[in-house]
């Protein structure tokens, strides 16, 4: 029995693995997504055949409640309220890190000697450890995403020495964990130091993802998901389980490649990221010295006469797309226009939003066809060629500072170069600065209109006006 | 404050300070306006349409000019008509205080505080008061008509039934905006259209405009501060005007603007060049009023050298009257607000205001040009040294940067090692698998488009979820409280399967051609 339910490991991890590859163009990723349920399927069915002997009902109860909670969410859920689902999704993970691994430190049968022991309670700490981190990260995350937490980074003082404290905390507890779990002594031998663990580890999150705000969500979305695997991994461990073990490294590397992704995209250090704040190294700099000068603002129909004579016209949504909920009047703008001859592309920077691919998801929900959203890099090049750009509510991803002043906080950041194209128009509520608090000088180049208002308000007005 | 506008006297001048819709604009800022009699008449703005937005129409010269608090006008006032100003007058006009000192000493000891429009520092809050711009992009425009006026040919190349006509080929020599105006307009009407400028940094505008930019193949930089050239070295204007010399066999229609603040127009064709251009063909010298770039130029007329038609108008924008002098205006009215920040009517003289700074040439009786450098270039010029300690810094930084990959490296192998002596076979083997399936999903993942990254979140979100083998392992355990745990990880982890592959396929769904 054993030697199928490996075999069918073997198969569910072929599976998964098959379903992150089939991401690489969205024609094959509907077939990825079935690899990977029916990969799900497999795994699931031989281990219960192999390992449940009893409690049917509890175990049918579980599956049946929590899929069909599941499925319901999933239903319910709008697309630009993925972030949060996503958080939210990433915590119950965390929290079955916590509870299975509390399990497996109170199974009796599972009982080893000398070092195979100590190693085993190091899996058990680690991956509750992760587990914990996770969930009230993820829990955080989900708050500040929904806007029930404040997005703003709460700077507490001194708190990098807060986190190195929770961290020498969990060294010390741990190195006790140990030492009492091998002497097996008392009633339960170290349930004491791994609950007093569980708590910092909680803490630890909490603080970590309050520290962490606006546009740096994308990495604190990615960095949750890449720990989540981690966790899955460490369980792995515990169990000595491989297929755990890989898929839990698998989520985890993609997390991690994710969050590099974004991090760079923002030209930032991970640990800078994650250590909270913005800018915090070098102080924030905002030049009020550098000669502003005006802005030249427009009205809905200016915009809607410069889109009309324009030939190629950029679309760049930002966040402000997602919070106005644009994106269909976007898409219904674009197909006017296209209707017209008028060639019509999106440009998407890595960290537009608040997750990693945000913008993608809304616009493919406005049924926007994907063979015309580009990257940052494909349509950089282009810009000198395009007649009109329209700027919807994004602000540091097009800052020609990252490019233009080196002692700029974003220098170097990778960025849209809107400006080199012939016309920008830039929708905006107002002339605030973004998320990095630099002026924008792109707001005052010449080539350059303002169309203050709600971007929904404004698009709807310049679609009227078509 | 009384501002007054008197009629241009200057021969074949038609601009007038002000129009109707600029007027009650001004009026609006608390000043009351009178204008000359006729003044707008050559602009086609006739007093009937003053009179309709409220202005006065003085028909006294005399009064206007000395009763006004403010003058303002286009062209620097005559001698005649400084006889009749008085002490304590505001006058706003072009000026030219590098090539007029002695106007300036007449206005100073006349107490006469005089803003020259033309010396407004070019920074972009100035831009809407750049008055010299807005003349130079007509200018530019213009000279493109006056040289298809004197052409005798198309600009545009066609194929008809009857041969072949080439387009024609059109040189701009200086891409400042009266240059760049002019590109625009030939490409519009359908000329080849080539363009040099010593500073290399407007290539992009040239380009932008249509236009191809000629590069020399010489290392100079000639930005001389404040968006103008300066002179260039010997060697520099050696390889230039062989350039020329080169393109004049070559184009049909030569335009140059070429001009360096406060000194004469430099002489970049020759006669020789003159001479070898085709016949018919056409030079527009816009710098005809500082001397020239052409050598055979005369300011004011059109002459014709070895059947090359040469024109020197030095009043390109006096022939769009109407549209100059509504531009104008504007930049007047522009300068009028930021100098009347009440709205009362009362101007202020801020001289602590870069701009009015700049633009001030003389107050109380004094001579204030030409002003302080401004800080915009001193910043320029601080730049370059800044760059290099930053580089040299950045230097610095890389040395040990190439230490940490072999320290981590050694890190890596020693902790390798030390796993390797104490865990046990069983856990090395899950040690491997773990290591190659982080390898895996590396490789994996940057396969991954970056448009798929929320699917790519959510789908591994769901398989992590196969967590959920750890609590099916322990459900069937006979201890309560382990079961429990395990049922409720069972029941969380199914949200998130479920949860988890039915909003990816519904995102998936949604990425259709």
């Amino acid at each position: 029995m054993s030697g199928i339910v490996t075999v069918a490991y073997i198969g569910a991890t072929i599976l998964f693995i098959l379903a992150l590859g089939g991401l690489s163009d969205p024609e094959k990723a509907r077939r990825g997504n079935l690899y990977g349920m029916v990969g799900m399927g497999i795994a699931l069915i031989a281990t219960i055949l192999g390992a449940v002997t009893d409690h049917h009902l509890l175990l049918a109860f579980g599956l049946l409640v929590g899929g069909a909670i599941g499925i319901i969410l999933a239903r319910r859920v709008q697309m630009t309220q993925m972030p949060e689902l996503v958080a939210i999704l990433h915590s119950l993970v965390g929290l079955a890190a916590v509870l299975v691994g509390f399990a497996i430190f109170m199974d009796p049968e599972a009982h080893f000697e000398g070092v195979e022991q100590t190693i085993h309670d190091i899996e058990v700490y680690l991956g509750i450890f992760i587990g914990a981190v996770t969930f009230s990260g993820s829990v955080i995350a989900f708050g500040k995403l929904s806007g029930k937490l404040s997005g703003t980074p709460l700077a507490l003082p001194g708190r990098h020495w807060a986190n190195l404290g929770l961290l020498v905390i969990t060294f010390i507890v741990g190195w006790q964990f140990i030492a009492e779990s091998a002497t097996g002594v008392g009633s339960s031998p170290g349930m004491t130091p791994l609950l007093i663990m569980t708590a910092v580890a909680l803490l630890f999150g909490i603080h970590m993802v309050m520290a962490i705000g606006g546009a740096d969500m994308p990495v604190v979305v990615s960095m949750l998901n890449s720990y989540s695997g981690w966790a899955a991994s460490a369980t792995g461990f515990m169990l000595g389980n491989n297929l755990l073990i890989v898929t839990g490294a698998l989520v985890g590397s993609s997390g991690a490649i994710l969050s590099y992704i974004m991090c760079r995209a923002m030209n930032r250090n991970f640990f800078a990221v994650i250590a909270g704040g913005f800018g915090t190294a070098g102080g924030i700099s905002v030049d009020d010295s550098s000669d502003s000068g005006d802005v030249v603002s427009v009205d809905s129909t200016e915009v809607a006469n410069l889109l009309s004579g324009a030939k190629q016209i950029v679309i760049v949504p930002g966040y402000g797309m997602a919070v106005a909920q644009a994106q269909h009047t976007v898409c219904e703008i674009t197909k006017v226009l296209r209707d017209k001859g008028i060639n019509v592309r999106f440009g998407i920077h890595p960290v537009a939003g608040r997750m990693p691919g945000h913008m993608n998801v809304l616009l493919a929900e406005a049924r926007v066809p994907y063979d015309i959203v580009f990257e940052m890099d494909e349509i950089n090049q282009d810009f000198p060629n395009v007649d009109v750009s329209i700027i919807i509510g994004a602000n540091d991803i097009v800052n020609p500072s990252a490019q233009e002043e080196p002692d700029s906080p974003i220098a170097g950041m990778p960025v849209l170069e809107v400006w080199r194209g012939k016309t920008t128009v830039v929708l905006k509520r107002s002339m605030a600065t973004g998320y990095a608090g630099v002026q924008n000088p792109l707001f005052f180049k010449e080539n350059t209109r303002m169309l203050f208002g709600d971007a929904r308000e404004s698009l709807d007005a310049i679609l009227r006006e078509l | 404050m009384k501002i007054g506008i008197p009629r241009e006297t200057r021969d074949g001048e038609r601009r007038v300070a002000v129009t109707p819709d600029v007027a009650s604009k001004i009026q609006k800022l608390g000043f009351s306006v009178a204008i000359e009699t006729g003044a707008g008449d050559a602009a086609s703005f006739d007093d009937a349409a003053f009179r309709a937005v409220g202005i006065d129409i003085l028909k006294d010269r005399k009064t206007l000019w000395s009763d006004s608090d403010i003058i303002i006008k286009v062209r620097a006032p005559e001698d005649e008509e400084i006889q009749l100003m008085r002490s304590g007058q505001v006058l706003i006009s072009f000026l030219w205080p590098a090539q007029n000192p002695s106007l300036l000493e007449v206005l100073a000891a006349k107490g006469i505080t005089t803003l020259a429009m033309d010396s407004i520092p070019r920074i972009s809050r100035a831009q809407k008061m750049d008055a010299l711009s807005s003349m130079a992009n007509i200018a530019g425009y213009r000279a493109v008509i006056e040289a298809a006026q004197h052409f005798g040919r198309f600009f545009t190349g066609q194929i008809t039934a009857a041969g072949k006509i080439p387009p024609a080929k059109i040189l701009v020599i200086g891409a400042g905006v009266a240059g760049l105006a002019a590109i625009g307009a030939a490409r519009g009407m359908g000329a080849i259209v080539r363009a040099f400028d010593t500073r290399p940094e407007v290539k992009e505008q040239v380009e932008s405009m249509g236009g191809e930019f000629l590069l020399l193949d010489f290392e100079e930089d000639a930005s001389g501060g404040g968006g103008y050239a300066k002179t260039m070295s010997e060697e520099f204007i050696k390889a230039e005007m062989a350039l020329f010399a080169d393109q004049a066999k070559d184009v049909d229609i030569i335009i140059t603007t070429a001009l360096i603040p406060g000194k004469p127009a430099p002489e970049l064709i020759t006669s020789e060049m003159v001479h070898s251009m085709k016949a018919g063909s056409v030079i527009v010298d816009l710098a005809a009023e500082q001397g020239g770039n052409c050598a055979l130029t005369e300011a004011d007329q059109v002459v014709k050298k070895a059947g090359v038609s040469i024109i020197g108008y030095t009043d390109l924008p006096s022939r769009l009257a109407s549209q100059s002098s509504q531009l104008y205006g504007t930049n007047l009215r522009h300068l009028l607000t930021d100098m009347c920040p009440e709205k009362d009517g009362q101007l202020i003289v801020d001289m602590d205001d870069e701009v009015i700074r700049g633009a001030t040439v003389v107050k109380d009786q004094e001579i204030t040009w030409p002003p302080p450098a401004s800080k915009l270039s001193v910043m320029n010029k601080s730049k370059p040294e800044k760059s290099s300690i930053s580089e040299s810094v950045s230097m610095a930084k890389s040395k040990p940067s190439r230490l940490i990959p072999i320290l981590s490296l050694g890190a890596g192998v020693l902790a390798l090692l030390g796993v390797g002596v104490v865990a046990p076979p069983s856990f090395l083997e899950h040690f491997t698998v773990f290591i190659l399936a982080c390898f895996i999903g590396y490789m994996v993942i940057w396969n991954v488009t970056p448009a798929l990254h929320t699917p790519l979140m959510s789908v591994t979100n769901s398989i992590s979820s196969i967590i959920i083998i750890g609590a099916l392992l322990q459900v069937s355990s006979a201890e309560g409280p382990i079961m429990w745990i395990a049922g409720i990880t069972i029941l969380i982890t199914s949200i998130n399967i479920a949860g988890g592959f039915a909003v990816t396929r519904r995102m998936l769904d949604m990425f259709r051609k």
